[in-house]
């Protein structure tokens, strides 16, 4: 499983990224069921972020049904039936999305766009669908 | 000696701690806590009282009032002062060594003082910094006098470990490398107390901030709480409202320029957005904050550009 260092300064906490991220490797099959995940002091180490930060994403990613935490053995995905998002349709619909947003950047950065007015512009859009209070408005 | 078998939650807790030399007040009634278990960053300006603190905390220097415990020992008692110590490692910003010793010597002669010493990290600090063992410390470069001093300090097993401006001269491959001892001493449940310029590290691995200016404590939050609820929002108006009609749970400075509103805020951006949209601003924006514009933002002094209010 190949992770991204975070970016601290990217405005969205540390440990969403790590939890998106590992979220994104499950939904697209890079991350299968019952494959382990790093240990929190190894991945803690291989990304030079807050082990405080790893075993909290692990908690908070078992909690949601993704991981299973076993005790002295470590963290892996979960195989549990049912909670299945990450099913071959699924990383099939996930891997279309993915091509779709590398279009829609591409084209937003050929007429000039910034990588943060991007992530504004997303933003407010998502937060608008969602019915929140719109960040940019 | 009493030592309390109640698990304490800070590593370090000071009330008051202030420092004279002579005339000059270093440290101004500094109040802060460090919890067990954290990666904190001990932010400020050069002369803004961090080493001071540190040197008062590690018992080198007396407080000239106030109190403070480390690991639950005082600070300011002699005996527990020396208590406290065995389970502290500290490293110096100028990485003290003893200059006769060669770097073996040197090691050795460490290890000795403390049973918690951990071979593995030696031999692995050994084998990754190459440190030639028989060569005198005096003739070490810069660079590898830091390193030993690292490997010293992390060697150690210590529960709390102190560290000014560990980065400070090392080169960006080493820099990182340091922070991987940190997040590892971390992983083994050592509380890690360090003095840092490099914001963008300490955005990295820090759990917590003290940001101290002029000996006084200005800011202590969590990095979460920074990605999450520190907020600068910008709203354009017909005619900008006085800044009182801002003045709202939440708000920490809010800047008037021309039609422009700016708002610093600490937490309920959303409510304060709302405010403004209601006071009919329009473009109203909530942008993220950066550890680094907070920490600018915090050390602004009166009289400085801009027509703040808060």
């Amino acid at each position: 499983m190949q992770l991204l260092k975070p970016n601290p300064a990217s405005g969205v906490p540390i440990y969403l990224q790590l939890k998106e991220q590992i979220r994104h490797a499950c939904e697209t099959g890079a991350l299968r069921p019952g494959d382990s995940l790093p240990g929190i002091r190894a991945l803690a180490e291989s990304m030079v972020i807050n082990p405080n930060t790893v075993a909290r994403v692990y908690r908070e990613l078992e909690q949601e049904g993704l991981l299973e935490l076993r005790h002295g053995v470590g963290a892996f995905v979960a195989t549990r039936p049912g909670t299945s998002r990450w099913t071959a349709a699924r990383s099939g619909q996930m891997k279309a999305a993915q091509k779709a947003a590398k279009t829609f950047v591409q084209e937003l950065k050929r007429r000039g766009i910034g990588s943060d007015e991007i992530r504004r512009l997303v933003e407010a859009e998502l937060a608008t669908h969602d019915g929140r209070v719109p960040l940019v408005g | 000696m009493e030592i309390s078998s109640v698990k304490q939650a800070y590593a370090i807790e000071t009330e008051a701690l202030t420092k004279y030399y002579g005339d000059f007040e270093a440290v101004r009634g500094l109040s802060m806590r460090v919890p067990k278990g954290t990666i904190t960053g001990f932010l400020g300006q050069n002369g803004a009282g961090k080493s001071s603190t540190i040197r008062m905390l590690l018992g080198m220097s007396r407080p000239t009032r106030g109190n403070g415990r480390v690991l639950d020992f005082d600070i300011a008692d002699e005996k527990q002062s020396i208590e406290m110590r065995k389970r502290v490692a500290y490293v110096a910003e100028d990485k003290r060594l003893y200059d006769y010793m060669t770097v073996g010597q040197m090691i050795d002669f460490t290890k000795v003082f403390y049973p918690g010493w951990r071979t593995e990290i030696e031999q692995k600090l050994l084998d990754e910094f190459r440190l030639p063992l028989d060569r005198p410390t005096k003739k070490l470069s810069k660079g590898m006098r830091t390193q030993l001093a690292l490997l010293l300090a992390f060697a150690r097993g210590a529960e709390l470990l102190v560290l000014d401006e560990p980065t400070e001269g090392l080169d960006p491959v080493m820099a990182e490398k340091l922070l991987e001892l940190v997040v590892g001493a971390a992983a083994d449940g050592a509380t890690v107390f360090f003095s840092s310029h490099q914001i963008s590290e300490v955005e990295q691995i820090a759990d917590r901030i003290l940001l101290i200016d002029r000996g006084q404590l200005v800011l202590d939050t969590t990095l979460e709480s920074i990605a999450t609820d520190f907020r600068r929002i910008r709203g354009v108006y017909d005619t900008a409202p006085k800044p009182a009609t801002l003045a709202l749970d939440g708000v920490q400075r809010v800047t008037v320029d021309g039609r422009t509103v700016s708002v610093i805020v600490t937490r309920n951006s959303i409510s304060i957005a709302e405010r403004m949209r209601a006071q009919s601003a329009s473009a109203v924006e909530v942008l993220p904050m950066t550890l680094k514009e907070i920490v600018l933002e915090s050390l602004r002094r009166e009289g400085g550009s801009g027509t703040g209010e808060a």
